[in-house]
């Protein structure tokens, strides 16, 4: 079975057409690179994708059901950490993991335990009661993975997770990234890194709303006879007519 | 519910986290009851008058004590030039000049009459038209009793006279702070329905974190539930703190019972948090947010009864205290503390303010869906 399939994905704001008729799948497991310059239209698929916003037509299976009629049961079966900062910086790290597990139905036991994993895992057990706000970026991206992956969600989707982060906790995040998928969780990933772009399975690269390019790195670079995926960012990228928004 | 009971936990960590909150929550009814009610009073008091007497006579000091021996003039000069006494009034140093004539008392004695004249600063009309009220009235008093030395009355006074006795219900001796610190109370409590409830859903907009929780299966309502109770009970908390203080500073006691204020008060908050979850619905900054309740708090508390009296209020503002909650609640607040009155008297206020709740959170719904 598919992580995610999408079928014609469309959303239109007025006379503007964010998304055009995007079709494509992930297959359980993977991880998904999703590419695009500035209003490619990512951020708006991915928030179709999470049941932030209708889609105008077209049809999209997630996590086994069906977006247009299930969008709140499809809420429970994924993840979502985006740009923005996600967690509460006036709780600590350990309100913070109590609230969102609470509100994805753990039981307390579960939190509990999850919770002590977390902390283990990150090697903060001793910042377990230190307010977010005084945590350094790279712990606190870190960290927001980790809640975002707390109640073991199905497939997670991560919004330019790494911006403004250094190349060691990048890194770092990846590996976090690798030992998720390793266990079954599916990746949807956008990031504008093009080193980081190489580690997906499989990238696709949005152009104006369309889906220009789907395949795997090595497919992608020998396709367009480029040495890195920035040669084939580049190449696509310049083709498009929109600017950002 | 255990989503709800999850996000009221979280709420109340952060409210109890945050400094400003509790400052706010303490100190603002402690400042607000225990300052404004001294300054917030209509008695006036301190009139500056200027004395121009060109006569020098007897009667005419005897004026001048029986005016400052009252508290409400002071004597800022005795002069004989009403150029110098002018003077003063342009440089504010002056409310008011009384200029007694020369041959003032001869013409008293002599022809039984006479003339003063008067001269206002009309620039505070309240303290202009007080002033001189007070004065006439001191005059008058001083003309009865120079009558008395020179004109002989007949057995039988031709003239009737009616003597007026009146009691003042409710408020026996007419002390202004039983009748603003009520209304004080009901300002705390909507600034922290309206405007604490409106900043601290839209800094969850602001600080992005509205996106993570959108995403999660929390409902609309459990997320608007979990930011509305917190402040319904602490804008409880906060009448209970006034409430207490102004027994313990005022002595002001309630005549009715605590039960009707608190029932009211509850329905009140649903209407008062109802805008404030308006106000965050076209806010996206706590900025915004600030200033649009801001603009309506002054609004709401100009128009509400507080500081002038309704009923001399134009008929169009009149109609607006119609759909003013704050003003509905300084109405109760006045009838429950100083009459007395029951659930049945404010019957028809409860209705209205329960109305307004349906009407403001019904638009805040609305106007959420529309822009989501």
């Amino acid at each position: 079975m598919k992580a995610i399939e999408v079928n014609n994905l469309t959303k239109r704001f007025a006379n503007f057409t964010a998304v055009d008729h995007i079709t494509f799948d992930v297959a359980e497991g993977e991880i998904f690179g999703f590419l695009g310059a500035n209003g490619a239209g990512k951020t708006t698929a991915m928030r179709m994708l999470c049941g932030l916003s209708l889609p105008t037509s077209g049809e999209a299976m997630v996590a086994g059901l069906d977006l247009n009629t299930h969008a709140e049961k499809i809420k429970r079966r994924i993840g979502y950490m985006s740009q923005k900062f996600s967690l509460y910086e006036d709780l600590t790290v350990r309100e913070n993991i109590r609230f969102y597990g609470g509100i994805y139905g753990l039981t307390n036991a579960e939190i509990k335990s999850r919770t002590a994993e977390v902390l283990a895992n990150l090697n903060i057990t001793n910042e377990a009661n230190v307010l977010v706000k005084s945590l350094p970026l790279g712990w606190r991206q870190k960290l927001s993975f980790s809640v975002a992956i707390l109640h073991q969600p199905k497939i997670v989707f991560l919004d330019e997770p790494t911006g403004g982060v250094d190349p060691i906790t990048r890194r770092e995040f990846w590996t976090m990234i690798y030992e998720a998928a390793s266990k079954g969780t599916t990746i949807f990933v956008t990031t504008h890194y093009m080193d980081e772009a190489e580690y997906c399975h499989r990238v696709s690269i949005m152009v104006d709303g369309r889906i220009e390019a789907l395949g795997t790195p090595k497919e992608l670079k020998a396709n367009f006879n480029a040495e890195g995926m920035s040669d084939v960012f580049l190449k696509l990228a310049r083709k498009a007519k929109r600017g950002d928004d | 519910m255990r989503s709800l009971l999850i996000l009221l936990e979280k709420e109340f960590r952060q409210v109890f986290r945050n400094s400003a909150i509790l400052r706010m929550i303490f100190m603002m009814p402690a400042v607000q009851l225990l300052v404004m009610p001294l300054a917030a009073d209509y008695e006036v008091k301190n009139v500056k008058i200027v004395v121009v007497d060109y006569d020098h006579s007897p009667y005419s000091r005897k004026l001048v004590n029986k005016i400052t021996s009252t508290a409400y003039f002071t004597l800022v000069d005795y002069t004989d030039s009403y150029n110098k006494a002018l003077t003063l009034v342009e440089k504010d140093q002056a409310d008011l000049v009384l200029q007694i004539p020369s041959a003032f008392e001869k013409q008293i004695v002599r022809e039984d009459k006479s003339t003063l004249f008067l001269a206002i600063n009309a620039i505070n009309g309240t303290k202009a038209n007080l002033g001189s009220a007070y004065l006439r009235s001191i005059i008058a008093d001083f003309n009865q009793e120079i009558r008395l030395d020179w004109v002989q009355f007949p057995r039988m006074n031709p003239q009737p006279v009616i003597a007026i006795s009146s009691i003042n219900w409710f408020n026996p001796l007419m002390n202004y702070r039983f009748f603003m610190v009520p209304g004080i109370l009901v300002i705390l409590v909507t600034l922290v329905g309206a405007f604490l409830s409106a900043l601290n859903i839209v800094k969850e907009k602001e600080v992005g974190t509205i996106e993570q929780i959108n995403v999660t299966p929390i409902r609309k309502y459990q997320f608007i539930l979990g930011k509305l109770i917190p402040f319904w009970v602490l804008g409880l908390v906060i009448l209970s703190i006034g409430l207490l203080l102004s027994r313990l500073v005022y002595g002001i006691l309630p005549a009715g019972s605590f039960l009707t204020i608190y029932i009211y008060a509850a329905i009140y908050l649903l209407a008062v948090l109802g805008l404030g979850l308006l106000v965050s619905t076209f806010a996206n900054t706590q900025q915004q947010a600030m200033l649009l309740s801001f603009f309506m708090m002054i609004v709401f508390i100009l128009l509400g009864g507080l500081y002038t009296s309704i009923d001399s209020m134009p008929e169009w503002a009149q109609w607006f205290t119609k759909i003013n909650p704050v003003a509905y609640f300084i109405e109760v607040m006045r009838m429950v503390v100083l009459k007395g009155s029951t659930l049945h008297d404010i019957r028809f206020h409860i209705l209205a303010t329960f109305g307004f709740a349906v009407i403001l959170n019904g638009l805040a719904v609305w106007n959420y869906r529309k822009r989501s």
